[in-house]
């Protein structure tokens, strides 16, 4: 399924092409030296527990806003070229995509530090929540990893 | 009139995902807990004893944050998006 690449900020319901979303951020600018990406995906086991499903809610307007301001701060921090961030909403199998963070610059080391801290900071400020179905039940999770 | 929104693990809480109210005057998110646990005591312990967090109009809120007619206050849980 193909999705449109024009927003460097995006919370949607359909899978994203990690290649695609790649080259959008390589038209911003012919200085691009380096490109980090984070990749997170549905994984299978979670405390012990097979997880068949993941379903991933946020709040609307405010989660797009906390996105754009990790993106702003990205690039005021690191000096990065710039960033685009994307995440699913919805139900999300096993092995699926959930988030795709691309921080490009000149120079590899700032992409590096500024994916790393992005990923972070949207975990700790951005109101995306996360419901794991195992064998047991369903559970929103709550942990801040 | 003010909008009170509900997330994830709170809706079960609430017994709702979204309430309204009609305020006078403005009032804090303190008074709006003591007001929410007249209908909701689960919830309203759940905010006074800060397991949540809250915004007002999308942005983050502490218990001394004025409400004001029309606005949106959200009880949003420990978040959980992205990936370990």
């Amino acid at each position: 399924m193909s999705t449109t690449t024009d927003s460097k900020i995006r919370i949607q319901l359909e899978d994203f092409s990690v290649t695609d979303e790649i080259e959008a951020m390589k038209k911003v600018s012919r200085n691009i030296g380096g490109i980090t990406t984070f990749l997170g995906t549905g994984r299978e086991m979670s405390k012990g527990e097979t997880i068949s499903e993941l379903n991933f809610e946020h709040y609307p307007k405010m989660a797009e806003k906390k996105l754009e301001e990790i993106r702003v701060q990205s690039i005021k921090d690191f000096g990065i070229i710039d960033m685009s961030i994307i995440h699913r909403i919805g139900p999300i199998d096993i092995g699926e995509n959930i988030v795709l963070i691309v921080a490009v610059g000149e120079h590899r080391a700032e992409t590096f530090k500024a994916c790393e801290w992005a990923i972070a900071e949207l975990k700790r400020t951005t109101p995306i929540w996360k419901r794991e179905t195992t064998s047991t039940g369903e559970v929103w999770v709550q942990d801040t990893p | 009139m003010i909008t009170i929104k509900y997330f994830a693990s709170l809706r079960a809480i609430a017994e709702k995902e979204e309430d309204s109210l009609d305020i006078e005057n403005p009032i804090s998110i303190d008074q709006l807990s003591d007001i929410i646990s007249k209908t909701a005591p689960k919830m309203g312990a759940i905010i006074r004893e800060k397991k949540v967090m809250i915004s007002v109009n999308q942005e983050m809120a502490s218990a001394d944050t004025i409400i004001h007619d029309g606005d949106e206050v959200a009880f949003l849980p420990p978040f959980s998006g992205g990936a370990k």
